[in-house]
């Protein structure tokens, strides 16, 4: 026998009760694509760029988070013209966020000349930081805005358009916090 | 490009694959829709469900499943995930329906991708037990309105959930196998495994 959901037929405890669910919903004025539309474009990119952001550890919830965020706020956009930089917008506030907590939690130590790492493996220890990681300890050490700016450029392959648009800026300043990037990755970075 | 644009665009290490995230999604109550697609004996389905319950089953071989996610995504929600492990009760049954193992479904379904006089012959539909035909005049008149047999075969042909809301039960008066949206071999398979004659 056929059994037809109704009060007290959900399995989802998140659900609402039936009679407060809309039928068929007043479409909104912006014709979105399936979500998983967006997931699959940009997922991966996504992932790189926080790891890129915040580190291997701290990627996955960062990579949470963002997704979650804009699945809750998805229905409501009224532009659904660039998607991409939405999401990279969500995702690169999620990422400074984060490095503001860590940085919070951090305990100053005096006399250290490492910059104070607050959470994976100590560098040189045996299992720790791959060693191609030296650069990218670096890249996360830069001020938020460079690193954001670096990070899409490089790792997320964004155009100096495309990174304005994500971090709200003018191009002109989206390639000035790229070339500060370089410039300051390059006085402490050698190889 | 200098030698640390180089280094950069080899990117960091990443995990070889992103978690993911239905499952977060459906707990946070944000997954209005979860979907997978499965391989049966009348090709490759899509199947969609709602918290109320399973909303659509569609033949992706003759739909494309951008068309039914699009659909979707207007007439339910945009807040659409894969999400197999949701779908993982309806392809069981559906598996054991085609293997001759399962007369009737139990999982709950969602009607709200249909309404008014269509709803009403879906639901009369629904009711026509497993092995038996009837027409569609006799559907028509169930929903209240016996001359409307073309409108009912129209309800019928844009059935949401076919297999499980069975209209492939549906004859002409006559006899004549009538129409079926996927492909009439659907329809003869569908009545041939009801039949006990198994998948052809």
């Amino acid at each position: 026998m056929l059994r037809f959901a109704g009060p007290g037929a959900h399995r989802y405890p998140s659900a609402p009760p039936s009679h407060v669910m809309p039928g068929p919903r007043v479409s909104s004025p912006v014709n979105l694509p399936p979500f998983q539309t967006l997931l699959d474009a940009h997922g991966s990119a996504v992932h790189r760029f926080l790891v890129a952001s915040v580190g291997r550890i701290d990627a996955d919830d960062c990579y949470q988070e963002t997704w979650l965020a804009a699945l809750r706020a998805y229905p409501k956009l009224r532009d659904a013209s660039n998607l991409k930089s939405w999401i990279f917008t969500v995702a690169s506030r999620k990422a400074i966020d984060h490095a503001r907590a860590a940085r919070r939690q951090a305990v100053p130590v005096a006399d250290v000349p490492e910059p104070a790492r607050t959470n994976g493996p100590v560098p040189g220890e045996p299992g720790a930081t791959p060693p191609d990681d030296g650069l990218w300890s670096r890249v996360r050490e830069l001020p938020a805005k460079q690193r954001t700016a670096l990070a899409l450029r490089y790792v997320a392959d964004a155009g100096y358009d495309e990174i304005a648009s994500v971090m709200g800026t003018s191009e002109d300043a989206a390639r000035r916090n790229v070339h500060e990037a370089l410039k300051r990755l390059r006085t402490e970075y050698r190889t | 490009m200098t030698d640390l644009e180089h280094e950069l665009r080899r990117r960091p290490p990443t995990a070889d694959e992103v978690p993911d995230l239905s499952a977060a999604a459906a707990a946070a109550g944000l997954l209005d829709v979860a979907y997978a697609t499965l391989d049966s004996p009348l090709g490759r389905l899509l199947l969609a469900s709602t918290p109320e319950g399973l909303v659509r089953i569609a033949y992706i071989d003759y739909t494309d499943e951008d068309a039914v996610l699009e659909q979707l995504a207007a007439k339910v929600s945009p807040r659409i995930l894969a999400a197999p492990r949701r779908l993982d009760e309806p392809r069981r049954e559906l598996d054991q329906y085609f293997a001759g193992a399962r007369r009737d479904f139990e999982i709950p379904l969602d009607w709200r991708l249909t309404r008014g006089f269509s709803r009403r012959v879906l639901e009369a539909t629904a009711r026509i037990p497993y092995g038996a035909t009837s027409t569609y005049k006799r559907m028509a008149t169930e929903a209240g309105n016996e001359r409307a047999s073309r409108a009912a075969g129209n309800a019928l042909g844009s059935n949401p959930i076919p297999i499980i809301v069975p209209c492939h039960r549906i004859l002409h008066g006559d006899g004549g196998l009538g129409g079926y949206t996927g492909g009439l071999d659907k329809k003869r398979l569908l009545l041939s495994v009801e039949s006990g004659q198994g998948l052809l």
